[in-house]
This record gives structure tokens, C-alpha cells and sequence, in this order.
């Protein structure tokens, strides 16, 4: 028992609590609180009406047990029987229960309002304040219903008393940030920034919150707050330490509304007033100053309070950003703090310098303390505090001092803590990239990276590296010599057998002149590895494997071996059994010469954000805020980030984007299927064509107004070339400028599709306000939509030599014979580039095959037999009649193939269902060549006579 | 301030006030995370840390910690001081306050923190002034409570 209890004590209370505090076990507790749960249920359920006295001890109890961690589902009713007592100690509790329990309960809060009702209106000052502070403790939006007109009367009103107005700005604020829809401005909001100027500085430091809520919604409204702002601070600074009597805190004035007035005038721009603002520096000047006085206490709480306000003066010169000669002071005082005794402070003071270095007035001035935060690195107890100091070392970092700052990070991550060795390695990969001046240093950098953290490096760390050396001639040797060499080490991370399998099957020709990494010696190296890796590993490997097979055909047979025995080619893992089978096949049938197509090297990727950055951002979440403004202060500064040269800054690449990409330069189709397709998670903003947007010249083509490239027509003529070729393929260049090139691939299943579009800037300028749009013209103007495609916006700015992304999704509602049309916008050296393009999105890519026998065919052919259901044309050749070429057209087409079915050998006939959404449309076609004429003829019959005419229509043009 | 904790060194909460809506589950899961990593730190280390996306700020007093959660743009060591005034109050209204006096009139702790810190803001940081206010409630209840049954 407590020695000192004041008020009325509730003995009853203090028995049971000890009681609990005797309990020897968990058992015995919630045995003797179940008792006490039943003894109270009767008491409310009891005959015997409760005095208020027990009421309030019971609900007390309640409450007490309550926050032992039990669940309490009974007493909210004797709560709100409290509330309305007139005796202050029953409505306290009462209010207290509620405060801590509420629940929505629709009935209860009714009552609740009520009684909070009757005490705000009973201008008894203490029934107020606790109605108040039960609003603020709940904050539910019943309650901002019911409360949030009146409150902003009770606080600007003339007569209510100080602690009341305290209490209600706090409730308000409270109100505003759970419902602010339903806490309307008006008059009053005047009137609340004038109690800047209150007397009473309780009411202040209540009200300063809540008008920097407001302030930061509403700016403009509250604007003149920044004015009284500066002068009450202004008189806080000036103050001696006794002025302020019981606001003084440790001999420093009013530390709290200090602290809350500098806050408050971070929401806004470095004040316009010249005297207002020549105030503001030198309130801001005599804090530093005051900083560096000697102390007036030997208190903690005093340099916590000081330094409290320093921070905070700190802040608001860094968010002004304006003034150099402070900006250097700032750094200049936190540096003393960076090895001074208090942990706390040199925490603060290397959070604080991060921000700092993002400014270009005090970057360098924040580049002198490099020893002492790198010692913090090494020899800080704390891990939140190492943290702190290798956010401070990434920021500090530019070309000066990369080389050293990446060596310390990489030494320290020999010992890091896990919890933080992923961001590092992020940090380490991102520095080396972007300060990179010669790569071998880089590439030296992440495969140390990925010895001393390979589990904590992601695919995107190692995806970039590959990406780079491919980018890169110049350091492709390099990469594969020192690869080779890491690979020797007996335990080597899986990852680096991932990026040495990459590079060795591209590169390893460059090393294999010396034998001590001949072909040979190079693959037995790689193949010692495979066994001890996990399949997608194992799956890498086999494709440098074949890689190996056109680099060194001296290895064929070796490696044919490999992929013959058992464990490959019966592997239980699909994915590695079909590569093995796949592999071994094309290197025995396939001649050198398709080999060497087939497995060219890789391309250069195209150049795009860094991946990593962009997970580094989502990793830090909000808080990456400042390492954002760092990155992007520093490219504006361009002197920082050495401008000019193509490093890999800008030249990245999504990485799965990277997977992808290589199947499909290796042909390797199946590759393709097998990856995660790397705009999965695209589903963009529905664009559905509504029936305004269709230009007016939709049928025809097409506004073109590039300046250099001519006249309309001959472009517009490019492109409607452009698109019917695409009828029978589906990947290749629709559109080449002298500007721009636009590569499309698309895949189709069923009645969806997706497309790939690919923007390449062919020049070395910027293209900025890239925009593009998809509109469906034509019939679609009618209430029916027959395409449905979906797209994700591009980024706006498209870097010369650049090739961004963007995914179509699409899904074929009913048929359709106008293309959707893709409209690209851009500004180009300041003049404004308009482009529009037919996509080739035509009916036919929702075919499905359908294999059929010859007498199926013609009882079919027959069924569909009304005239409008047949489509023919007659026309000349226009391309070579050789029989393998109208083959692959018309599998390109979508349909069947279907041999000894037409009595004619010479001709072909094809079948196929296309799928739309609502409905199937059957086709049947027959390709009649007459080689002598130089003549075709084609029929279609279909389902729906719409679908045989366009069909008919879009092959006429395709022999 | 997103909520406030005050919890032994055996990890029983003592206290706990939340200025923001959470479930139940979140609280308890919250308070339990949080606890587990506070006392796993060692006496001499920083009292400020990240946490989610929190700034944790706090300190042991004798064998109670006190704990608050804050926003990213919240001044960690004005907190650090919040939480002193806090204990400042605790122990002028209790006369030299220990754990004890916290279990056991849990009630007038949150009615202290109440006149102090309201929606998660310093409403009144005068110490004479939250003081006067709860001796004026205490003589209060001292006038309207005349005679009754104490069991």
C-alpha cells in the first residue's frame, strides 16, 4: 500500500489490487479477478440500486482489470450512469472508463453525447475541461458529428476561461485530424491565430498545435501567422530566464513553444516581410549564439531543453534553404556535438547533418567532419546511432570522397548488424554505380559486396551489375577475369555463381586465351558450383552452358554430356528439364551459323532508372524523403554527379525486366513463359475510350507534326505500312523517326492481350513531357466498346538515348474493325511533337486454332452459307507466292492449318475461333493462288458477317 | 505524440495512453513489440530509435520506463523532456513517487497526464498550473463527498 493517498481513497480498490500483486501465479490472478468480474456482475445486475460511491468503484475495478490486459464487456452502461452525477469524483471515473474503452457502440454514445452535452453547456469550468478532454481522448467521428460546431465557439469566445480554451484547442485538434471534413472554417479561424498574442501562455503553447494543423491544410487562411510568430518567439528569445516564472524550464524560457513556434513556421516559406524577416535571423542567430554559452545548469534537462530549441532553430534554416552564412553555423555547431559525451546528441547531430548535406550552401562544410563520422561507424556502442552515421556518410558522399566512403561501408558490413546490412549493401551498390569513374572499380566494389554480404544482396544489386558490364566494353574483360577469380574461392555465394555464370557465357571468350582459365578450365569451374545451387541458379547455368557451346565449340561435346545425363534431362524440375532438352537438342541439329544468331550476345539494355534506387526509396519508405531531395539536389548541382559521360546512372533497367529480355534475344520463347512477366503488377488507370475522345479523322490517319520529318503524309503512309504488317507478327519496330522509335511485342490468349511498348529516344536530348494516351475510334463511338485497353502512364521525361516501357492491357469485348489509336505527345528542344499511330491490335489476334477434318470443314462451310456470312476478294500478288512464306503468314494469322482438307493441294485452308468477351465467332478460310495470274483468291466464311468482311479486308493486303 | 507507455522492468505496462485510433490487437501487439525491444537495450545506449515508422523516445526512471511514440518531424529531445515534466508532476503530487504509488492510483496518474498532454500536444506546461488544477478536483471531491459506505 501506497504511504501516501490523497483524495478519497477507494479501499475496496486497493485490497483488490493487492491481492493481484499477491497472486504467485498467472493461474491464481485471473482466478481471482474471474471472482471478482462475477462479484461486480451481480452488484450491477443486483436488486439493490448502487450508490454512486460503490458505482464508481466497481467501474474502477473495471477498469484496472481492464488494463491488466483482460477483455471487459460489461460496466459501459453504470460508465455513462456516472457521467451525469454531479459529484466530480463519480464523473471523473465515469469519463476515465470511457475514455479508455469506448467502442462505437451506436446506443452508448447517443448517452455519452448527451452528458458531454450537459457539462459543456453547465459553464462550470471543471465539468468543462473533463467533457473536453473525453471528446480529445476518443476523437470518434460521432462525436466530431455532434461536437465539432460548438467547440470553436467555446474556444474564441470572450468569456471562457483559460484552462477551458487549452483544453478545447486541443479537442478541436483532435477532431480536425480524425474528421476534417466535419470541422468547418469560419469566423473563428481569425480569431484562433490571434491567440498567438494570448496573455496566457498555457493557452498559447494549447492553441500553437492546433494552428499548425491548420496551417498546414490550409495555408493561405492562416498566413498571418507567420508575422505573430516571429514576434513572440522573438520576445521568448530575448527573454532573461526568469521573465517567463513557471514556463521557464531549467533556465531556459518556454522551451515547448519555442520549440512549437519554430515548428510552426516551417510550414512556410521564409517570410516576405523584410522586417518581419530580418526578426526572424536574428532570433535564430541568438539561439546559436545562446547554444554556445556556457551552461546555466549542470542538469541534463537543461542542455535538453537548449539543445531542444537548436534542433529545432536547425530545421527551420535547413527547410529555408536560404541562408549560407547560418547554414554553415548550423554544421559548424553540430560538428561539436558529433563526439560529444551524450549519445543522444551525437544521434541527433548526425540525423540532423544528413539534411544539411543535402544543401549545396553547407554540402562541403558537412564533407569535413568525414573522419569523425567514419569513426562513429566503427566505434559507436549503439546500432541505431551506426545506423545514423552511415545514413550521413551515403549523403555526404559525392565523387571526392566515393572511393573512401564505400571502402569504410564496405568494411563495416563485415560486421554489421544484420538488421541493417540489406540498406547497406543498397547504399553500397547505389555509391559505387553513381561515383563510378572507372568500372573496374565498380565491378570490384559489388563482387566484394557480394562476398562479404551475398545474402543480403537482392537480384536488383546483381541484375545491375550484369546490366552495367553488358553496357559496358570496356570493362567486360575486366569483369570476366576477376569473376573467374572469385569463383575460385571454395565457398562462394550463390549469387556470385549467378553473375559469374552471366558473365562467362557472354564474356569468358575474353579470358580464354590464357589457359590457366581456358575454355574448359572455365566451364569444370562453373559446373563444380551447380550442384550446391537452387534451381533458378541451376536454370542460369544451363543457358551459359549453351552460351559455352557457340563460344567454344571445343567444349560441345563436354557439355553435351553434361546436359544428356539423367539428372538434366530427366530432371523433376520442369523448368530445368526443358531447358536441358531444349539445349541439347539446338546444339545438335542447329548449325553453327544459326547457333551463333540464336546465341549472339547480348544487346545493350536500355537505359532507365536505377532499380536499385527506386528500392532503396520504397525500403526507406517516408522517411527516404531526404535521400531523395539528396539525389535530386545533387544531379540539378550536375557538378556533383560529373554530368556528360553515359555512366550507368542513367542506364538501368527493371530487373526482372533484364530476365526477360535476354530470352527473348536468345529466341528462347520458353524462357519467357517461365518469368514472372515484369509488368504483372501494371494494371493501369482504365482508359476506355469515351466517345468524345476519338479524333474526328479517326478512319483515316493521322496528325503528324514532327518539324524535320516532312510533310503528313508520307509519315502517316509509314505507319499505316507499319500496321498491317504487324497482322500476321506480333514483336517488331512500328514506327521510326529520326526522333523516336517505337518497338512493340505482344502477346495474346484468348480474347486478351498484352502489348509492350517500347519508346526509344534516338537522340542525345531529353524529351520532356512525354505523355500518351490509347483511344478507340470508329464504331466504338457507338454505346458498345469493343476493345478494352488499359495503360499505365509513362514517365514524363525521357533521357537522350533512352528507351522507356509502357504495357497496353487489353481485352476484346466484341468485334471490331478499327484500330485503337496510340496518341504520343512530347516536347523535343522546346517544340512540341504530336503524334498519332494505328496500334496493331487487329481481330484476328483473338484466334483460337481449331484442328478439324476435311469432312468437318465442308459440313461446316456449308452451314455458314448465307450470303452476307461470306467475304470474297480476288487481288494480285503483291508479295512472294512461295508456299512456305504463305505458310508462316497464315499461322501468323492465328488459325489452323489445315492440310488434305481442300481436294487442291495448291490451296490452303484455315480454321479458327475468335474469342471475345461476349460471344465466339467461328472463321473458315480458303487461299486459292493461281501462280500463273500472279492471282489470289480468298474466301471467308464466318459466324458474323462483320468479322468475315474485316478479315477479308485485312489479308487482302497481306500477299 | 501517437501514444505514451509506462512499463516495469519486467515489462508490466503500468500505463498506457493512445492518441491515435487502434484496434485492441494493434495496441496489445504494439505495446508488447515495443517493450520486448526497449528492455533488450542496454542502459548507456540512445534513447531515441526508429521504429516502423515511428520515433521512439525514452527513458528508465528507477524501475519504471517511459516510452512515446512521435512523428518523424517531432522533436525527439523536447519529448525526452516531456516525459521528465511528466515524472516531475508525478512525483510533486505523490510526494517522492515510486511504482507503487502508480499501481495503486492509477486514476489520478492519467488524470495528471490528462491535465498535462491532451490529443497527443502540451496543453498546459506550467508545473503550478496542471498541479493547482488536480488539487482543485481533489478538493473537490473532498467537499462533495460527505459520508458514505467504505467497504
Amino acid at each position: 500500500m501506497p504511504a501516501v493517498s490523497k483524495g478519497d481513497g477507494m479501499r475496496g480498490l486497493a485490497v483488490f489490487i493487492s491481492d493481484i500483486r499477491n497472486c504467485k501465479s498467472k493461474e491464481a490472478e485471473i482466478k481471482r479477478i474471474n471472482k471478482e468480474l462475477a462479484n461486480i456482475r451481480s452488484k450491477f445486475k443486483g436488486d439493490k440500486a448502487l450508490d454512486g460511491y460503490s458505482k464508481k468503484k466497481y467501474v474502477c475495478k473495471l477498469l484496472f482489470i481492464f488494463l491488466l490486459g483482460h477483455d471487459i464487456d460489461f460496466g459501459h452502461m453504470e460508465a455513462v450512469n456516472l457521467l451525469s452525477s454531479n459529484k466530480y469524483t463519480e464523473k471523473q471515473i465515469g469519463y476515465l472508463f470511457i475514455s479508455v474503452l469506448v467502442n462505437s457502440n451506436s446506443e452508448l454514445i447517443r448517452l455519452i453525447n448527451n452528458a458531454i452535452k450537459n457539462d459543456l453547456s453547465s459553464r462550470n469550468p471543471t465539468f468543462m475541461c473533463l467533457a473536453l478532454h473525453c471528446i480529445a481522448n476518443v476523437g470518434s467521428r460521432e462525436m466530431a458529428e455532434a461536437f465539432a460546431s460548438e467547440i470553436p465557439r467555446i474556444l474564441v469566445a470572450g468569456d471562457t476561461m483559460d484552462s477551458v480554451k487549452q483544453s478545447a484547442a486541443l479537442c478541436l485538434l483532435r477532431l480536425y485530424k480524425t474528421s476534417p471534413d466535419l470541422v468547418l472554417m469560419g469566423e473563428w479561424t481569425s480569431r484562433v491565430v490571434h491567440l498567438l498574442n494570448d496573455q496566457h501562455m498555457g493557452v498559447v503553447t494549447a492553441a500553437i498545435s492546433l494552428i499548425t494543423c491548420l496551417s498546414q491544410k490550409n495555408p493561405d487562411e492562416f498566413k498571418t501567422c507567420v508575422s505573430l510568430a516571429v514576434s513572440r518567439l522573438s520576445r521568448i528569445v530575448s527573454s532573461a530566464s526568469t521573465d517567463l516564472q513557471d514556463y521557464t524550464y531549467y533556465f531556459v524560457p518556454a522551451p515547448w513553444l519555442s520549440c512549437k513556434l519554430l515548428r510552426l513556421l516551417q510550414c512556410y516559406p521564409p517570410p516576405e516581410d523584410g522586417a518581419v524577416k530580418g526578426r526572424l535571423v536574428e532570433c535564430l542567430e541568438t539561439i546559436l549564439n545562446k547554444a554556445q554559452e556556457p551552461p546555466k545548469s549542470k542538469k541534463v534537462q537543461h542542455s535538453n531543453a537548449k539543445n531542444a530549441i537548436l534542433f529545432e532553430a536547425i530545421s527551420l534554416i535547413i527547410h529555408y534553404d536560404s541562408e549560407p552564412n547560418l547554414l554553415v553555423r548550423a554544421c559548424n555547431q553540430l560538428g561539436q556535438f558529433l563526439q560529444h559525451r551524450e549519445t543522444n546528441l551525437r544521434y541527433l547531430a548526425l540525423e540532423s547533418m544528413c539534411t544539411l548535406a543535402s544543401s549545396e550552401f553547407s554540402h562541403e562544410a558537412v564533407k569535413t567532419h568525414i573522419e569523425t563520422v567514419i569513426n562513429a561507424l566503427k566505434t559507436e556502442r549503439d546500432v541505431s546511432v551506426r545506423q545514423r552515421a552511415a545514413d550521413l556518410l551515403y549523403a555526404m558522399c559525392d565523387r571526392s570522397n566515393a572511393k573512401q566512403i564505400v571502402a569504410e561501408m564496405l568494411s563495416y558490413l563485415e560486421t554489421a548488424d544484420y538488421s541493417i546490412r540489406e540498406e547497406m549493401v543498397l547504399k553500397v551498390a547505389i555509391l559505387a554505380e553513381k561515383y563510378a569513374v572507372d568500372y573496374s572499380w565498380y565491378v570490384d566494389t559489388i563482387l566484394n559486396l557480394i562476398r562479404i554480404a551475398g545474402d543480403y544482396v537482392s537480384e536488383e544489386v546483381w541484375y545491375r551489375v550484369i546490366q552495367i558490364v553488358i553496357n559496358r566494353d570496356d570493362v567486360q574483360g575486366y569483369a570476366a577475369k576477376t569473376v573467374f577469380e572469385a569463383l575460385q574461392a571454395p565457398a562462394c555465394h550463390e549469387n556470385m555463381v549467378k553473375v559469374g555464370g552471366y558473365i562467362l557465357g557472354e564474356f569468358g571468350n575474353l579470358i580464354a586465351g590464357d589457359p590457366r582459365s581456358s575454355p574448359l578450365v572455365q566451364f569444370n569451374l562453373l559446373h563444380s558450383k551447380f550442384h550446391l545451387c537452387s534451381v533458378p541458379t541451376r536454370a542460369l547455368l544451363l543457358s551459359a552452358y549453351i552460351k559455352f557451346i557457340n563460344l567454344f565449340p571445343e567444349t560441345k561435346a563436354t557439355i553435351q554430356e553434361v546436359l544428356r545425363c539423367d539428372s538434366q534431362i530427366r530432371n523433376s524440375d520442369v523448368e530445368l528439364q526443358q531447358r536441358a532438352v531444349e539445349y541439347l537438342k539446338l546444339s545438335s541439329i542447329a548449325s553453327t551459323d544459326v547457333l551463333a544468331t540464336v546465341l549472339e550476345e547480348m544487346p545493350p539494355f536500355p537505359e532507365r532508372e536505377s532499380s536499385i534506387l527506386a528500392k532503396l526509396k520504397k525500403k526507406k519508405g517516408p522517411g527516404a524523403v531526404s535521400v531523395t531531395e539528396l539525389e535530386d539536389s545533387k544531379r540539378e548541382g550536375g557538378e556533383l554527379n560529373g554530368g556528360g559521360d553515359r555512366g550507368p546512372d542513367t542506364s538501368a533497367m527493371s530487373a526482372s525486366n533484364a530476365v526477360s529480355r535476354h530470352s527473348v534475344t536468345s529466341n528462347l520463347s520458353y524462357v519467357f513463359q517461365s518469368t514472372p512477366s515484369p509488368s504483372a503488377d501494371l494494371l493501369g488507370i482504365r482508359s476506355s475510350a469515351p466517345a468524345g475522345t476519338a479524333p474526328a479523322s479517326a478512319g483515316n490517319l493521322l496528325v503528324d507534326v514532327f518539324s524535320e520529318a516532312g510533310p503528313a503524309a508520307p509519315s502517316a503512309a509509314v505507319n499505316d505500312d507499319g500496321f498491317l504488317r504487324f497482322v500476321c507478327k506480333n514483336n517488331g519496330v512500328l514506327f521510326e523517326n529520326q526522333l523516336l522509335q517505337i518497338g512493340i511485342k505482344s502477346e495474346y490468349r484468348q480474347n486478351l492481350g498484352r502489348m509492350y511498348l517500347f519508346y526509344g529516344n534516338k537522340t542525345s536530348v531529353q524529351f520532356a513531357s512525354f505523355t500518351t494516351s490509347v483511344s478507340c475510334p470508329g464504331e466504338l463511338q457507338s454505346h458498345i466498346l469493343s476493345l478494352n485497353v488499359q495503360t499505365k502512364q509513362v514517365e514524363p521525361l525521357v533521357e537522350g538515348g533512352a528507351q522507356i516501357q509502357q504495357v497496353l492491357n487489353i481485352e476484346c469485348l466484341t468485334d471490331f474493325s478499327d484500330a485503337p489509336l496510340l496518341n504520343i505527345k512530347f516536347r523535343y528542344g522546346g517544340a512540341l511533337q504530336n503524334l498519332t499511330l494505328k496500334l496493331p491490335v487487329t481481330i484476328n489476334k483473338f484466334f483460337q486454332p481449331t484442328e478439324m477434318s476435311s469432312h468437318d470443314f465442308f459440313q461446316r462451310w456449308k452451314q455458314l452459307s448465307q450470303p452476307q456470312q461470306e467475304a470474297q476478294k480476288i487481288f494480285k500478288a503483291n508479295h512472294s507466292m512461295d508456299t512456305e512464306v504463305l505458310k508462316a503468314k497464315l499461322l501468323g494469322l492465328g488459325t489452323a492449318l489445315l492440310d488434305n482438307v481442300d481436294p487442291n493441294p495448291e490451296n490452303y485452308v484455315c480454321a479458327g475461333v475468335i474469342q471475345t468477351k461476349g460471344q465466339q465467332v467461328g472463321c473458315l478460310l480458303r487461299l486459292e493462288p493461281n501462280a500463273q495470274a500472279q492471282m489470289y483468291r480468298l474466301t471467308l466464311r464466318c459466324s458474323k458477317d462483320s468479322v468475315s468482311r474485316r478479315l477479308c479486308e485485312l489479308l487482302a493486303e497481306q500477299f | 505524440m501517437q501514444f505514451m507507455l509506462l512499463f516495469s522492468r519486467q515489462g508490466k505496462l503500468r500505463l498506457q495512453k493512445w492518441y491515435v485510433p487502434l484496434s485492441d490487437k494493434e495496441r496489445k501487439k504494439i505495446s508488447r513489440d515495443l517493450v520486448q525491444t526497449i528492455l533488450a537495450r542496454k542502459p548507456k545506449m540512445c534513447s531515441f530509435l526508429e521504429w516502423r515508422d515511428l520515433k521512439i523516445v525514452y527513458k528508465r526512471y528507477a524501475s519504471l520506463y517511459f516510452c512515446c511514440a512521435v512523428e518523424d518531424q517531432d522533436n525527439e529531445l523536447i519529448t525526452l523532456e516531456i516525459i521528465h515534466r511528466y515524472v516531475e508532476l508525478l512525483d510533486k503530487y505523490f510526494g517522492s513517487v515510486c511504482e507503487l504509488d502508480i499501481i495503486f492510483n492509477f486514476e489520478k496518474a492519467y488524470f495528471i497526464l490528462d491535465e498535462f498532454l491532451l490529443g497527443g500536444e502540451a496543453q498546459e506546461t506550467s508545473k503550478k498550473n496542471v498541479l493547482k488544477a488536480i488539487e482543485q478536483a481533489d478538493l473537490l471531491q473532498e467537499n462533495t463527498f460527505s459520508s458514505g459506505m467504505r467497504c
